[in-house]
């Protein structure tokens, strides 16, 4: 589904991104952790194209497409959605007007029909209880006004009504308390399926208790240093991010060393 | 051509027109004329060098000789009517082809008794006792070189009378249509609104290009409220995108008195609106919202003026403007508060968002505050389409020129929202939104 190859990429004249390759099929869900400054929101915002990164070298595949030449909404209207880590607030703009916008693009681009105002109204309903939202908060212009969980509850309202084929959540657990938290996570696990691939990009491993990924990849100073199965997530909480800075410091210091006798 | 010779097309169609009036029993006002005549002679038109037309030329108006306007349809019909603005609207609605009143367009609803609605023209003649005491005497033609213009010229326009103690329900709509065919012509229109003790109306002014010509529109409108009265006013300037529209509109109120103006300003080629309040009594409360959106090369000039003249006055100010391509703006507003003006509350605000990099707006708020004891606030903002709502909503599937137009659609709708009959809201909407996709390749609405 997605193939990230050797991506670079940077902001303001600074690489941030690294060298980063990754593979995600459909009905895998993969978690990326990693500490501050690692470069996850920025690989999250790459993927979803927005444009104050300029990507400097790799590609990335998506569907057998090159991901990186399409627009923010063609990606949209091709099934990728990002749920932010900050949504943004629209003062003024219906929540409801918003999403059934952004739906009838999306269905437009799929070839269905468009929903007319009743019928987006009884869908909106229906995965509104998926994420334990109020209407109330849905006649509200978008964000404003919203609490941290409502925002990111709000996040995966979207994510449930316009249904994407690869989901990629940056920091959707941050800040939550742990009911909003259980909330995010049934919605994020209802949507799990066999032909919808998920990226979880998480600074800590405690989302991971309630959304169990396939792999778990760490990501330090712009590249993926390790790889693994859900265990690894654990042994991350557990020791913290310091052990793997040792580990990658000591493997440069290996790679210096042999470098060294080989001249 | 010299500075007299742009005068004097105006002294010769005077000269014409002081013999037509003298027989029709509209001598009283003549005196007034005159004097308006002879000033507009001394004052002549601005310059960029008056600090009030400092950011608008209207060389452009001075240089081309418009002939007064007749009475044209041109095909006109009353669904035309209709569509032009506001045709959902239930009210009465007085409409003016080419600046004169037109009885087949119009219709009337039921009204309170001895409210009087109808052509400024015939009531000149018929009801002096009315507008003797108002018309010109609020507008300043001593001033300004337009409103002396058309005081001295005017021929037709709306009378509105409501006495003490009316309520009239159901708004009163006066729509300008121009016809304007391939000579460049002129139409000085005139409204006097006289609304009295206790007494409650909502009033729209609607002025419509029908077609694609150059023409000029200077018109003037006195409001008048008396005590305890409360006036919903709403204007909406939708001229072609050739023409010229020069506007004052007067307000006048008296103690407690309550005015709402909202002025939407969306056509023209070269646009001066003037809104000038005196809160001349205690606790009186004056809101003036705005609206301007220009495209193109047009330029729209908003200068608004409110003189605290006593105690306890409230005054809300809210202009914002959207300017695209190559058009500009300007914004001017004054708030003078004075001496005996204690305890006035004024807040001025406008903001403005510029879609193209070549669009312009020169933004100049004024305060003068002669009292002591008073709260008063103003600023100013200029913007762009915040990138991060606009990559928000592309990220969710919706193209670059819808995003664009939803966000420009939410920023004009703080301004449009504060109005309190919805007919007039959808309608104002409906006309935006055609506004912000005319030039658009894409046909989508998100409605």
């Amino acid at each position: 589904m997605l193939e990230i190859r050797n991506l670079h990429a940077s902001v303001g004249g600074k690489e941030i991104l690294r060298g980063i390759d990754l593979k995600v099929n459909a009905g895998e869900v993969h978690a990326i952790m990693g500490p501050n400054g690692s470069g996850k929101s920025t690989l999250a915002l790459v993927l979803a194209g927005r444009e104050t990164y300029m990507v400097t070298a790799g590609e990335v595949i998506y569907e057998g497409k090159n991901l990186l030449k399409m627009a923010p909404e063609d990606r949209a209207r091709e099934g990728i959605f990002m749920a932010f880590q900050y949504p943004v607030e629209i003062p003024g703009l219906n929540s409801m007007t918003f999403l059934k916008a952004a739906l009838n693009s999306i269905r437009k681009h799929r070839g269905l029909e468009e929903l007319d105002a009743m019928d987006f109204l009884d869908l909106a309903r229906e995965k509104m209880k998926l994420v334990d939202m109020g209407e109330d908060l849905m006649k509200r212009p978008v964000n404003e006004g919203f609490s941290g969980g409502e925002k990111k509850r709000n996040e995966i309202l979207q994510m449930a009504v316009l249904e994407p084929k690869l989901a990629i959540l940056d920091e959707t657990d941050s800040g939550l308390d742990i009911d909003a938290l259980k909330v995010v996570a049934n919605g994020v696990n209802a949507l799990r399926s066999e032909d919808r691939g998920m990226i979880l990009v998480t600074h800590y491993q405690r989302l991971l208790n309630y959304i169990v990924p396939d792999y778990v990849h760490v990501l330090f100073n712009g590249a993926i240093v390790k790889s693994g199965g859900k265990e690894l997530a654990l042994e991350l909480e557990a020791k913290g991010y310091a052990w793997i800075e040792e580990e990658v410091r000591e493997a440069c210091r290996v790679d210096l060393q042999e470098g060294g006798h080989a001249a | 051509m010299g500075i007299t010779g742009e005068r004097e097309n105006y002294l010769s169609d005077f000269a014409r027109f002081e013999k037509d009036i003298s027989k029709n029993g509209q001598s009283w006002f003549g005196e007034i004329r005159r004097k308006a005549i002879s000033r507009f002679a001394e004052l002549g038109f601005p310059t960029t060098r008056h600090e009030e037309w400092k950011y608008t030329s209207v060389a452009p108006i001075t240089k081309i000789h418009f002939n007064p306007c007749g009475y044209e349809l041109n095909g006109l019909t009353v669904e035309k009517v209709r569509r032009a603005a506001f045709g959902e609207l239930e009210c009465s609605r007085l409409v003016f082809v080419n600046g004169y009143y037109s009885a087949e367009l119009s219709s009337y609803r039921p009204l309170p008794g001895a409210v009087h609605l109808g052509s400024l023209a015939v009531a000149l003649s018929t009801h002096r006792e009315l507008m003797g005491p108002h018309l010109a005497r609020y507008a300043s033609y001593e001033e300004h070189a337009f409103t002396a213009l058309n005081t001295a010229l005017m021929r037709d326009g709306a009378f509105v009378n409501i006495p003490d103690g009316k309520v009239v329900e159901e708004p009163i709509h006066l729509l300008f249509l121009s016809t304007a065919g391939r000579e460049p012509t002129v139409s000085h229109s005139r409204n006097l609104i006289v609304v009295g003790k206790n007494s409650q109306a909502t009033i729209v002014e609607s002025y419509v290009g029908l077609g694609e010509s150059v023409y000029f529109t200077n018109v003037v409108t006195e409001v008048v409220l008396g005590e305890n009265s409360v006036v919903e006013h709403v204007r909406l300037q939708r001229e072609s995108r050739k023409a010229f529209h020069i506007a004052t509109l007067q307000v006048h109120q008296s103690r407690s008195s309550t005015f709402s103006g909202h002025s939407v300003s969306v056509g023209g080629a070269l646009v001066r609106n003037d809104v000038n309040a005196v809160l001349d009594g205690e606790g009186v409360d004056c809101t003036l919202n705005g609206l301007y959106l220009v495209k193109g090369q047009q330029h729209v000039d908003n200068h608004t003026r409110i003189d605290h003249v006593r105690p306890h006055g409230t005054s809300r100010e809210l202009y914002k403007g959207i300017l695209d391509e190559q058009s500009s703006g300007v914004f001017n507003g004054k708030v003078v508060v004075w001496k005996d003006a204690q305890k006035t509350d004024a807040k001025q605000t406008n903001k403005n968002l510029l879609l193209s990099e070549n669009a312009e707006i020169n933004s100049k708020p004024q305060l003068e505050i002669l009292a002591d004891d008073v709260k008063c606030t103003h600023g100013t903002t200029v913007g762009q389409i915040e990138e991060e709502q606009l990559f928000y909503l592309r990220s969710r599937g919706l193209d670059r020129e819808i995003a664009q137009g939803l966000l420009t659609q939410v920023f004009a709708g703080e301004t449009i929202g504060r109005i309190k009959i919805e007919a007039i809201r959808t309608g104002l909407e409906e006309i935006l939104l055609t506004q912000f996709q005319k030039d658009k390749k894409h046909g989508e609405t998100v409605q």
